[in-house]
C-alpha cells in the first residue's frame, strides 16, 4: 500500500509514499473516511509530500475529501505541496478553497487546533 | 582554422585565382586611394545625417578606422578582425543611442563609394571593370553582411542581459522577521514574470518555513483580468504550500478596476498600505504562537 494511515490523538495522519493510480485515490477517499467516522476524528491531516504530481482528479478528491469530512464534522489539512505541485494545482481551475494546507504536519497540528478550537467557540 | 580553410577554397579553381589578383590590385587602388575616399564616404555620412549622436570627429576617426578594417577584410578574406572590431564598435556606439539603420547605411554607402570609384578607375575598359566588381562584389557583401550582423548581435547580447539583470532585480522575496516574507512587485506582470514570481516565492515560502506572506503591489500601475488572475494564483499555490497571503497597496484605480471587471476578492486578504498588512501579519502570526503554547490561554 502506498498510504500509510496512523492515529495520533482525535487527529488520522495519512501518509502518502508514492505516486497514486486513480483507483487508489479513491479507495484512499473511501477508507479515510471510514476510519474517520470509526475513529470520531476531529481532524485529518493528509500529508502528499509524496506525490510528484497531484493532477485535477486527485485535486478534486481532496476536495471532496476535505468536504465531506467537514459534513462529519472534522477538519482535513493537506500538507507538503511541493512548489511545482502548487503551480500546477492552481491551473486546473477547480476551487481549492475547501482544501486546507500547511507546510508540515507540526504546521497541520498548530492550524487543527486552532481551527477546532474556533469552531467550538463559534457554537457557543 | 576555419580561416585557412575558406582561403583554400577561395583560390582553388582558375577563375578564382584571377580573381585573386585582381582584388590584389583592388586593395591597392583602395590603400593608396585612402585619404580621398574615406573623406567622401564621411561626406556622404554626413549629408545622409547619419550617426547624429556623434561630432564629426568622432566619426571620422572611427570611419576611418572602418575603412582600414574593411579593406584589410577584402585582401586576406577573412572576416575575424572585422567581426571583432564591428563588435567593439557597436559596444561602444550602442549606449549612445546608434540605430540599427544607420550602420547598416553606413556599410552600405561605404560600398557605394568604393564601387563608384572603381567604376571612375576602370571607366575605359570595361571587360576589365566586370572582372574586378565580380571579384569586389561578394567580398564587399559579405563585409556589409558581417558588419550588420556584428552590430545587431551585440545589441540582442545588451538586450538580453538588460533583461536577465531586470528579472533578477524585479522578484526580490525579503525575510522581514522569521516565517514573514515581504514579496513587492513593481512594473508590469506578465505571464512569464508572474511565473517566475510565483516559483521564486513558492521556493521561499519552503526554505524560510514562511507562515504570512504580504504580497506589496504599490509599484504595480495597471492591472486587467490577466494579471489579475496571476495574482489569485499566486496567492492560492502560496496557499497550498501553507502560507497565509495578504495583499497590500491596492491603489484607488485598481481597487476600482478590479471591482468592475468582477473579480472575486472575498477570498483575498487585503490592506490599504504595507505598514496596515505588517501589523496584520503579526495578528496572524500572532496566533500561530498562541497555538503553538496552547497553556499560555
Amino acid at each position: 500500500m502506498s498510504v500509510l494511515i496512523s492515529r495520533q490523538g482525535d487527529y488520522l495522519i495519512a501518509s502518502v509514499v508514492s505516486d497514486l493510480s486513480d483507483s487508489q485515490v479513491v479507495a484512499l477517499r473511501s477508507e479515510l473516511i471510514d476510519r474517520a467516522c470509526a475513529l470520531r476524528a476531529r481532524g485529518i491531516i493528509l500529508d502528499v509530500g509524496g506525490l510528484d504530481v497531484i493532477d485535477s482528479f486527485v485535486a478534486r478528491s481532496l476536495r471532496s475529501i476535505a468536504l465531506t469530512m467537514r459534513l462529519r464534522g472534522a477538519e482535513t489539512v493537506v500538507v507538503g505541496i511541493r512548489p511545482e505541485v502548487a503551480i500546477a494545482m492552481v491551473q486546473f481551475d477547480l476551487d481549492l478553497v475547501p482544501i486546507h494546507a500547511a507546510l508540515d504536519i507540526d504546521e497541520a497540528f498548530l492550524l487543527l487546533e486552532h481551527r477546532i478550537e474556533g469552531n467550538s467557540e463559534d457554537e457557543r | 582554422m576555419d580561416t585557412e580553410a575558406t582561403k583554400t577554397a577561395q583560390s582553388s579553381g582558375a577563375g578564382d585565382e584571377i580573381n585573386d589578383r585582381l582584388l590584389n590590385e583592388l586593395v591597392g587602388h583602395l590603400r593608396s586611394n585612402r585619404k580621398a575616399l574615406t573623406e567622401e564616404w564621411v561626406g556622404r555620412v554626413t549629408e545622409e545625417q547619419l550617426l547624429g549622436v556623434m561630432t564629426s570627429e568622432e566619426i571620422f576617426s572611427e570611419l576611418t578606422a572602418v575603412y582600414d578594417n574593411y579593406v584589410d577584410a577584402l585582401e586576406t578574406g577573412s572576416v575575424e578582425t572585422l567581426q571583432a572590431y564591428a563588435r567593439d564598435l557597436s559596444e561602444r556606439i550602442i549606449p549612445r543611442g546608434v540605430e540599427t539603420h544607420e550602420v547598416v547605411g553606413i556599410v552600405l554607402l561605404l560600398r557605394d563609394v568604393l564601387a563608384r570609384s572603381l567604376f571612375v578607375k576602370y571607366e575605359g575598359d570595361g571587360e576589365l571593370l566586370n572582372q574586378v566588381l565580380d571579384a569586389y562584389e561578394p567580398a564587399a557583401n559579405r563585409i556589409a553582411v558581417t558588419v550588420s550582423v556584428s552590430f545587431v548581435e551585440e545589441r540582442e547580447r545588451v538586450i538580453r542581459e538588460q533583461q536577465e539583470s531586470i528579472q533578477e532585480l524585479s522578484t526580490p522575496v525579503l525575510q522581514v522577521r522569521e516565517r514573514l516574507l515581504i514579496l513587492p512587485i513593481i512594473g508590469v506582470l506578465d505571464s512569464q514574470r508572474a511565473r517566475q514570481l510565483t516559483e521564486q516565492l513558492l521556493q521561499a515560502i519552503r526554505t524560510n518555513r514562511a507562515k504570512v506572506v504580504v504580497v506589496d503591489i504599490t509599484g504595480v500601475a495597471a492591472i486587467d483580468l490577466t494579471v489579475a488572475n496571476h495574482l489569485f494564483h499566486t496567492i492560492e499555490a502560496s496557499r497550498l504550500m501553507g502560507a497565509s497571503v495578504i495583499v497590500t497597496g491596492l491603489s484607488s484605480r485598481i481597487a476600482q478596476t478590479l471591482v468592475d471587471l468582477d473579480v472575486d476578492l472575498s477570498m483575498i486578504k487585503t490592506v490599504g498600505d504595507l505598514q496596515g498588512g505588517l501589523e496584520e501579519a503579526e495578528l496572524l502570526m500572532g496566533y500561530g504562537s498562541a497555538g503553538a503554547n496552547p497553556a499560555d490561554d
